[in-house]
């Protein structure tokens, strides 16, 4: 992925900075207002260097679409998680079986990246390791039978179809 | 308004609950990779229950507004995304310093990558266009 010129990642920078303002102080006042684009704008100056490298693309109408529609879908899987966990917690035989895992993504952005490794943290059974250019090391509580194969290769799609397949549909198209 | 307060009296009456669970399974897991998996995932839960409880159920209230639910909510989001990286990092650290896995595991796929690519680094002549870049623009 190419990067964006200069202005259009200020710009991007200053749209999620006062974005943050506007629900921190929670006040349409003008003066609140203006005072916090102005801060927006000094800081994004400071920042847009590290902040983005896609600017305003990120703002794309289908991508922002999807990552409104990731959000339930996301807290809905993370909810699983947890009941998941309460039970492995609970049960009085505490069953698992753990194991560190190698799996293989799609996706090319190192943002894109880093939200695929936080989503895995956060969802059943499993939290990143290691991510190695586009090798993840999953540990995972419950390495299922299918997984269990000697074969790398086998391993390997049975790892990434269980564990980040799920996420890469909509991340592929929210970060590339 | 009474319902918004019911609302998020029952968010924080969960949340707490998933702390609950977090603690226990800290006590009950048998190694450090085990424990980080229960109080990552019941401890981030749990803490976006209670929070964004609060902030539903001061709307409730005659003391509350909107400003309580906007800041709250701030606060989750930023939860939510500095949660898991802190943990992975704390887990791979605890890799790193050589901590070594429950009796129980099954694998460990992660030390094969480390001893293949160590090898691979002493006889470079035979990996070296594995290492071509991959980042090209496709878009």
């Amino acid at each position: 992925m190419g990067e964006a010129s200069k202005i259009s990642r200020y710009l991007y920078t200053v749209i999620v900075l006062f974005l943050i303002w506007l629900l921190l102080t929670a006040s349409l006042d003008p003066q609140e207002l203006g005072f916090g684009l102005i801060l927006s704008l000094i800081v994004a100056a400071f920042t847009y260097e590290i902040f983005t490298t896609s600017g305003l693309a990120n703002l794309h109408p289908k991508r922002v679409a999807y990552a409104i529609a990731y959000v339930p879908y996301f807290l809905w899987a993370m909810i699983m998680a947890n009941l998941d966990v309460a039970y492995r917690v609970l049960h009085p035989k505490r069953p698992i079986r753990p194991g560190i895992v190698h799996c293989k993504t799609v996706l090319n952005s190192d943002v894109g990246k880093l939200a695929l490794a936080n989503s895995i943290t956060l969802t059943p059974g499993t939290i990143t390791l290691d991510v190695d250019d586009d090798n993840y090391f999953i540990h995972w509580i419950w390495v299922p039978d299918e997984a269990l194969t000697e074969k790398e290769e086998e391993h390997v799609k049975a790892a990434s179809a269980n564990i980040t397949a799920p996420f890469e549909k909509f991340l592929k198209v929210i970060f590339g | 308004m009474n319902a918004l307060a019911a609302v998020g009296e029952a968010l924080v009456l969960i949340g707490t609950f998933f702390y609950f669970l977090s603690a226990l399974g800290l006590i009950r897991m048998p190694d450090v990779y085990n424990r980080m998996q229960t109080a990552t995932k019941s401890a981030t839960l749990g803490s976006l229950g209670v929070i964004v409880g609060v902030g539903i159920w001061a709307l409730g209230t005659d003391f509350g507004s909107a400003a309580w639910l906007t800041k709250t909510i701030v606060i989750a989001v930023f939860l939510l995304l500095t949660n898991p990286i802190s943990a992975h990092a704390l887990i791979r650290a605890a890799y790193k310093s050589g901590i070594p896995l429950w009796e129980g595991s099954v694998m460990d796929k992660y030390r094969e990558h480390m001893e293949a690519k160590a090898k691979a680094a002493e006889a470079p002549e035979v990996e070296t266009p594995e290492e071509t870049p991959k980042e090209g623009g496709e878009e």
